[in-house]
């Protein structure tokens, strides 16, 4: 089989690490940002890559939040409601993208564009509420903002 | 004379941008390494030492302390490693991440410092998955300083070599715990390791391994250009020098704010901060982060400090002071948190998994008005049995804080049995808040709804 070019980034990665596993977690990242999601085809690239079981890899993806074993949405809203943000109005924030997407936290848009989730504290607590939309911050985000945030996703 | 701010590891951010090389060099930075370079490694632990400097990530473990518990250069048979922890994600902390998107240099400078002063070629900086922004600030200062020559072959053209390894994290809180952290950057499921041996003695690897947080690790640079004397007289007895200190909730000017220890709470909420807004009333302050005792409105004079906290039977923590006023109810507070830690409970000691999920479900019962007198001493009793029952604090993270909620607002809570519901409705900032173990279960419901003939 050709060597696919996530396997040579995976392999450039695990040359940074004295002993290879360690090179696991990132290429797990590496792995979800070619197919999206952690699909058992890309769990076994990573195997192969590693010398690892697919089974061992999907052992470690399940434990970590940010890498996805199911499909998610081409783009990802990401609600903080720990509590810095729950005093200075998260929830309603929330409410308002799922008024204005029409799901609730936890799905994905019917055309398969946005997966709206809550999320445990961000680290921008300070300028709460804090929205990360495809993994960048957003802080402060009132309700009125989410149109906007919205309309951005979606022309872009 | 009361303390109060002080920029020492934030100093001249505000002006400059000190993300830039030549920036952080213009104003002095990378002459604490040549500095430190000219040393003796063990001379350099003796500053740690003499500057009485105490861990930033939370428990305020004294760094020189734990350098000197790590086997000399010449006598260790393994490779020895720098892990730093900028794994930051404690509910409320937000200041390793001002470290790193702002003094990115002051944490490679105090890493690259502190190999050398401890004999590792190697240091892993294990930065939180979420904070892609700052990974890419810190990734782009890292090959400046390569290139520069601090990082490397020959570090300013030292016989000594240092790497720097950023490795990203993947959303797990326990990963923040130095011994999952290790774990994790093995290549494993993020569990805690029962300790002894200590990090130092078997840590990544097997290996010796000094672990300290961001600010702690930064922070280096300035105790060697001061030198570790000249720093201890910073802050106040058992709590040398400065801290960053992340101010959130209901308070005006939200924020970090580096201070002198010792400053005490109310100057930061109040002169700093700006107050509490919408002309509301101060209810409580959790002072270290989401996992500490709470503070009653009436303690907010106490200086900020590891002693002065500790004889309020709270802690100084990770330094996030989290503001809260008169809407929000207790009950929903003690809720909310103990659902995080539920969330983030690795599964491995039994009283964590289980003893979490119990509180979760006593704290609804009680905020919906279902729960029974004695529901809020079996709350109390499941905390209990929780606290020191576990390979790592992560349990007694949610049973300290929610027996403090008890403790201290006990009647609120008497309320919620009283008048079988939550005495403030919707009125309560905390009304309703979604956390992402509700999500789950929502989910979970929607996939068993899910008609079985869609999948024939
Ligand atoms: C559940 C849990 C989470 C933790 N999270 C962090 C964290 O995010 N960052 C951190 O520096 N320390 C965290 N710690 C503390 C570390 O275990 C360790 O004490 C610290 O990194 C040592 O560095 P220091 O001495 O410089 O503070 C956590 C501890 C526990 C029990
Ligand atoms: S509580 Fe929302 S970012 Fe920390």
């Amino acid at each position: 089989m050709p060597e696919s070019d996530l396997y040579r980034e995976i392999q450039r990665v695990a040359d940074r690490y004295p002993v290879r596993r360690s090179a696991i977690m990132p290429a797990l990242h590496l792995a979800q940002g070619k197919h999206g999601w952690l699909s058992p085809d890309a769990l076994r690239e990573v195997a192969d890559a590693l010398d690892l079981s697919p089974a061992y890899c999907q052992a470690v993806a399940s434990f970590y939040d940010m890498y996805h074993l199911e499909p998610v949405g081409r783009h990802t809203v990401e609600v903080c409601t720990n509590i810095s943000c729950a005093l200075v109005g998260a929830q309603q924030v929330l409410e308002a993208f799922e008024e204005e997407l029409g799901v609730h936290a936890g799905e994905t848009t019917e055309d398969g564009e946005i997966t709206l989730r809550t999320i445990e504290c961000l680290g921008g607590c300070g300028w709460g509420t804090v929205v990360a939309v495809d993994h960048r911050y957003r802080e402060p985000v009132k309700p009125e903002d989410v149109p906007g945030i919205l309309e951005e996703l979606r022309g872009g | 004379m009361a303390k109060g701010p002080r920029q020492l590891l934030l100093e001249h951010a505000d002006e400059r941008d000190l993300t830039k090389l030549s920036e952080y060099e213009a104003v002095g930075g990378y002459e604490s390494l040549r500095k430190a370079l000219d040393m003796e490694p063990g001379a350099i632990v003796e500053e740690l030492l003499a500057s009485n400097i105490r861990g930033r990530g939370g428990a305020g473990f004294p760094m020189g302390r734990k350098a000197s518990f790590l086997p000399k250069p010449d006598q260790a048979t393994k490779p020895i490693y720098l892990t730093v922890n900028a794994d930051e994600s404690e509910p409320g902390t937000f200041k390793d991440r001002e470290i790193m998107f702002r003094v990115p240099h002051a944490l490679i400078e105090g890493a690259v410092i502190t190999c050398y002063a401890i004999g590792a070629e190697t240091a892993f900086i294990y930065l939180r998955g979420e904070y892609y922004t700052e990974f890419e600030i810190m990734r782009a200062a890292l090959e400046e300083a390569q290139k520069a020559g601090y990082v490397g072959a020959a570090v300013a053209g030292s016989g000594a070599s240092v790497t720097i390894v950023i490795h990203r994290g993947a959303g797990a809180y326990i990963c923040g715990e130095e011994t999952a952290l290790l774990e994790s950057l093995e290549g494993k499921r993020g569990q805690p390791r029962s300790k002894p041996p200590f990090p130092a003695i078997s840590g990544v690897y097997a290996s010796p391994t000094l672990i300290n947080n961001v600010e702690t690790v930064a922070t280096v640079p300035d105790i060697i250009e001061l030198g570790g004397a000249e720093y201890a007289k910073l802050g106040v007895e058992n709590s040398a020098g400065t801290r960053v200190f992340s101010l959130s909730g209901n308070v005006v000017r939200g924020g970090n704010y580096e201070l002198e220890l010792g400053t005490p709470l109310r100057s930061l909420i109040y002169d700093i901060g700006g107050g509490i807004p919408d002309g509301r009333e101060l209810k409580a302050v959790i002072p270290g982060g989401s996992s500490v005792p709470v503070l009653a409105a009436n303690e907010v004079d106490a200086p900020l400090d590891f002693d002065s906290m500790a004889n309020l039977g709270t802690f100084l923590g990770s330094g996030a002071v989290i503001v809260i006023d008169d809407r929000a109810c207790m009950v929903q507070l003690g809720l909310r948190v103990a659902q995080f830690y539920m969330h983030e409970s690795c599964g491995k000691c039994t009283p964590c998994r289980e003893g979490t999920r119990w509180m979760v479900q006593i704290l609804k019962k009680l905020e919906e008005g279902r729960a029974e007198q004695g529901e809020l001493d079996l709350l109390l009793n499941v905390c209990d049995r929780i606290l020191g029952n576990c390979l790592c604090p992560l349990g007694d993270a949610a049973a300290m804080p929610v027996a403090s909620y008890v403790a201290k607002f006990r009647d609120e809570y008497q309320r919620h049995i009283e008048e079988g519901g939550c005495p403030f409705g919707a009125e309560s900032s905390l009304a309703g808040v979604m956390a992402p173990v509700d999500q789950h279960h929502a989910h979970m419901r929607s996939q068993i709804e899910v008609p079985v003939h869609e999948f024939a």
